[in-house]
């Protein structure tokens, strides 16, 4: 047996409002990759910002042992000088510094004047290049070269910290298939010289390929560690780990009454990536909505989902958009979020922080924001039947707060959640698109919000929820599309559907690709 | 009854009204120190009329920075090339003053234009925008007056911005009487506002605050317009200039309050993605932002003309350092997203008694910069500190 060089014991890190992360433990053994797996939000980057000391001792409860000796990091700094690295998923990068700077910033060779060394700082660069097989001058910059460079940039740099246990934040998910085989490849190398490392992943051909043990992780807590050779060790094996959770009452029961008429249709819609306009974000995406149905869209980050909405939504997001849009059958074109306003369109954004409420503001202000007009006489605010509005909207989504001056930064997530829909429903929307619209709530209030979308689809308003819960889409939705990488895989009914099924769908198309 | 009692909280208070009670202060202590000089009736006068052109250009700045914190530092040169248009136009070539007037203000605007819509519609950084526009405009400036200095002596243009006005059989005595009968009329409507603004709540059954709270403060403001009207009706009435500049105050203190053109300001400047997902056309927001701090610095430019008569190649220098600095000084977010005209004036206000108390004083500009400078820094660190207790953002 090999020697546990880490062991994370009963950590639990709580968030306002939220169990991030409950009761888990992992054991890591020297010299082996050890593969970290769960569904977006699961916990598996708050377990490796615990780790890595991004949330200090303190912030969470349970003890963390790396070579047999307790361990309280207080910076990323601490746990780098422990050898333990972490590479982020967004490469931490800056594109107009060379690779030799990149790789020492924070951590500076410098001379016994106090300067730095230029000329042993570009030739320990290239020692360390030349390790991950990267043959490129420390001199050039960053942004000359293609992201699978810049992962092996980012190891280099990792090694250049000394590192022993190297933890990978998703390392593929930039990378085409013949990078991130090389760079799989080179984590089995470094294995046999006794790095350990952790790599979270989604593709879980590669964790089948490289990893010796995965640990799933479920809602903040580990469900089960699989060992390669010991345990059954294979994709099916893995997602049914994954997402084997019980359904039980979690979501309000309801009558499903689709109507016939077909509310909002959208057809062979594409859509471009705003900066990179040549790189196709949604390929060729066809789905519609009937009236009072509720339908789910189900894919990984990244799959195209809030850029097909906010795409949808007045375009929001994205260039060279092309396709045709029916609202109740009629072809419309909307060019800009008031116009998708207009014609009785709501996004409930993913994210209400950032793109959702103004968070400095009232409950009052924020809901009449996206329709000040109907509390106007001529352009003057009459503030009257504002605050009559914006009472009964607080009234009628439940929200809970002392009084509707309260300012909406200082809510509960869940109850931010309610005001953000109330700030929708005051538009009078006849199509709802809600992003994510229980991330980051408590089980109680994502009920509440189950309650509120179940009462909108009975008035025969339409839905179309993105979420990256499954059990959240089947609980809740008539029929799911599944995307993934852009493309719309398939349509299931969500009476029939199974967690398994749709999750196959994702891991097979990206395996394919 | 729903007056809920809320229990007077000193700490809350003090907070809240820090910048008016800094005001008093700073005021009573330079009435003191000036053995009551500056608060003759003249000084009184003059505090407005010197201050005013702060006031105006104020007002548009708190709309740039209302959107985020961004700020116009053309305003100063605008000033420039608009007075000089204005004083070459009638000086030299004798063109009638309405013309004029309204010729100048569409220059003015044009010039904001010019510059929301790069700010706006290209988003070059407003510092940027407006840096280059300082020197710009300034130069321009210069060239329209051929680097000389200009008068200006006609009588309807300037009786249009710095005359007094003089109501025959009210202003003919030593104590002028119109500034007594619209000071009586303003404070009478302050009180029964507050009365009727008291009983529509009641009706409505809002939420109320205290009684002595509202009645003590609509009583102070009365007093206070009584008083200044007395001071005013002491000198020479009341000057058009001023009526220029509290009609400026009260527009702008209606836009941003009551309008729902005003709290897209705030918005965007609270949070612009959300703003604009919102339906909000925010670029437009910019444009105008700065499209009517082009107006404004453009009347700014007039009423400096004919206060001083005469407009030189450096007039309106640094200009829209005093307009930022009393927005600061007057609680708004150096992030955007906050602030009011009223804070506004009163920031303005208290950079204005600094500086005539310390001139009545004889110190010099040395010291008056000094002195300006920490109280912008000392107002700022005030807001930031005190909001980050209250764990507001």
């Amino acid at each position: 047996m090999a020697d546990v060089i880490l062991e994370m014991k009963s950590i639990t890190k709580e968030f306002p409002g939220v169990k991030a992360l409950d009761n888990v433990n992992l054991k890591v053994e020297a010299g082996e990759i050890h593969a970290l797996i769960g569904e977006n939000g699961a916990g598996k980057s708050t377990l490796m910002n615990v780790l890595s000391g991004t949330y200090p001792v303190g912030s969470y409860t349970g003890e963390i042992y790396y070579e047999g000796k307790l361990c309280q990091f207080k910076t990323q700094k601490d746990s780098e000088a422990q050898g333990i690295v972490i590479i982020h998923q967004e490469l931490a990068l800056i594109p107009l510094l060379s690779i030799g700077e990149n790789m020492f910033l924070g951590n500076e060779i410098k001379n016994s004047m106090g300067y730095i060394d230029w000329d042993k700082t570009f030739s320990e660069a290239e020692r360390h290049m030349r390790q991950v097989g990267l043959n490129e001058s420390a001199q050039t910059l960053v942004k000359d070269i293609g992201t699978g460079k810049q992962q092996l940039v980012e190891i280099a740099k990792a090694f250049s910290k000394k590192v022993k246990l190297l933890i990978l934040d998703e390392p593929t998910s930039s990378l085409n298939d013949e990078d991130a085989k090389m760079l799989l490849d080179l984590l089995i190398e470094f294995k046999k010289e006794g790095l350990t490392s952790i790599i979270i992943t989604h593709k879980l051909n590669e964790i089948i390929y490289c990893a010796d043990k995965a640990t799933i992780i479920r809602d903040g807590s580990t469900i089960e560690t699989l060992v390669k050779g010991v345990d059954e060790f294979s994709e099916d094996r893995i997602i049914k780990g994954m997402v084997g959770r019980s359904m039980e009452d979690r979501y309000p029961a309801r009558e499903h009454n689709v109507q016939d008429e077909v509310n909002l249709e959208v057809k062979n819609w594409t859509v471009h990536h705003p900066l990179y306009p040549e790189r196709v974000v949604d390929d060729n995406i066809s789905f519609h909505i009937r009236r009072g149905e509720v339908v789910g869209f189900s894919g990984l980050q990244g799959a195209g989902r809030t850029e097909l909405a906010m795409s949808i939504f007045g375009r929001s997001y994205g260039t060279g958009i092309s396709g045709e849009l029916y609202i109740a059958g009629q072809k419309v074109d909307l060019r800009s979020p008031q116009d998708a306003i207009r014609h009785k369109l709501a996004y409930v954004t993913e994210d209400r922080k950032t793109n959702g409420l103004i968070l400095g503001e009232s409950i009052r202000f924020n809901t009449t924001l996206a329709r000040l007009d109907k509390v106007c006489r001529g352009s003057i605010i009459d503030q009257d039947q504002e605050t009559q509005a914006a009472e009964q909207m607080t009234k009628d989504m439940g929200t809970k707060t002392p009084t509707i001056e309260q300012n909406v930064g200082n809510l509960s997530g869940g109850n931010q959640q309610k005001a953000l829909l109330g700030k929708w429903m005051f538009t009078e929307p006849d199509i709802l698109i809600m992003d994510e619209p229980t991330r980051g709530i408590d089980v109680g209030a994502k009920y509440e919000i189950y309650c509120l979308i179940n009462q909108m689809v009975a008035q025969g308003k339409s839905v179309m929820m993105i979420s990256s819960e499954l059990p959240e889409l089947l609980g809740m939705c008539d029929r799911i599309y599944v995307m993934n990488e852009g493309r719309l895989l398939a349509e299931v009914d969500a009476a029939d559907a199974t967690q398994e099924g749709i999750m196959g769908y994702i891991i097979r198309d990206t395996a394919k690709a | 009854m729903t007056e809920t009692k809320q229990k007077f909280n000193l700490v809350k208070f003090l907070t809240k009204y820090a910048m008016v009670i800094a005001l008093a202060v700073v005021f009573i202590l330079f009435a003191a120190l000036t053995n009551r000089t500056l608060l003759s009736p003249q000084n009184m006068t003059n505090l407005m009329l010197q201050n005013g052109y702060v006031l105006v250009m104020a007002c548009g700045m708190l709309l740039c920075i209302l959107t985020g914190g961004n700020i116009d530092l053309s305003v100063g040169s605008v000033v420039c090339v608009v007075g000089g248009l204005a004083a070459v136009m009638i000086s030299n070539m004798h063109l009638p003053a309405i013309p004029v007037i309204l010729l100048c203000l569409l220059v003015g605007l044009l010039v904001g234009v010019w510059q929301g819509y790069w700010i706006g519609y290209v988003r070059i950084p407003p510092f940027i925008t407006t840096l280059g526009g300082m020197f710009i405009f300034r130069g321009i400036g210069r060239l329209v007056l051929n680097s000389k200095t200009v008068a200006i002596q006609d009588p309807t243009f300037l009786n249009i911005f710095t005359a007094y006005i003089k109501i025959p059989g009210l202003d003919d005595g030593k104590i002028k009487l119109s500034p007594i009968i619209v000071g009586v009329a303003a404070a009478a409507w302050v009180i029964l506002s507050t009365v009727k603004n008291r009983r529509d709540r009641a009706r409505k059954g809002y939420r109320q605050n205290s009684a002595l709270g509202d009645f003590v403060k609509a009583g102070l403001i009365a007093a206070l317009i009584l008083w200044y009207c007395w001071q005013l009706s002491q000198y020479r009435g009341i000057s058009v200039m001023l009526v220029w500049v509290l009609a400026i105050c009260l527009i702008y203190n209606f836009i941003t309050a009551k309008t729902a053109f005003g709290r897209y300001f705030y918005a965007v400047g609270g949070n612009e993605k959300a703003t604009k997902l919102s339906g909000i056309n925010t670029d437009k927001i910019y444009f105008i932002a700065y499209a009517n701090m082009g107006l404004l610095a453009g009347l700014c430019g007039l009423l400096c003309a004919s206060r001083v008569g005469s407009v030189n190649g450096s007039t309106g220098t640094s200009f829209e350092m005093d307009a930022i600095g009393s927005c600061f000084i007057g609680g708004a977010s150096a992030y955007g997203g906050s602030g009011t005209v009223g804070g506004v004036v009163i920031g303005a206000l208290l950079l204005g008694v600094i500086n005539m108390g310390m001139s009545i004083m004889g110190l010099g500009d040395a010291w008056q910069y000094v002195i300006k400078g920490g109280v912008l820094l000392l107002a700022v660190i005030f807001d930031v500190v005190t909001s980050r207790k209250s764990g507001a953002k």
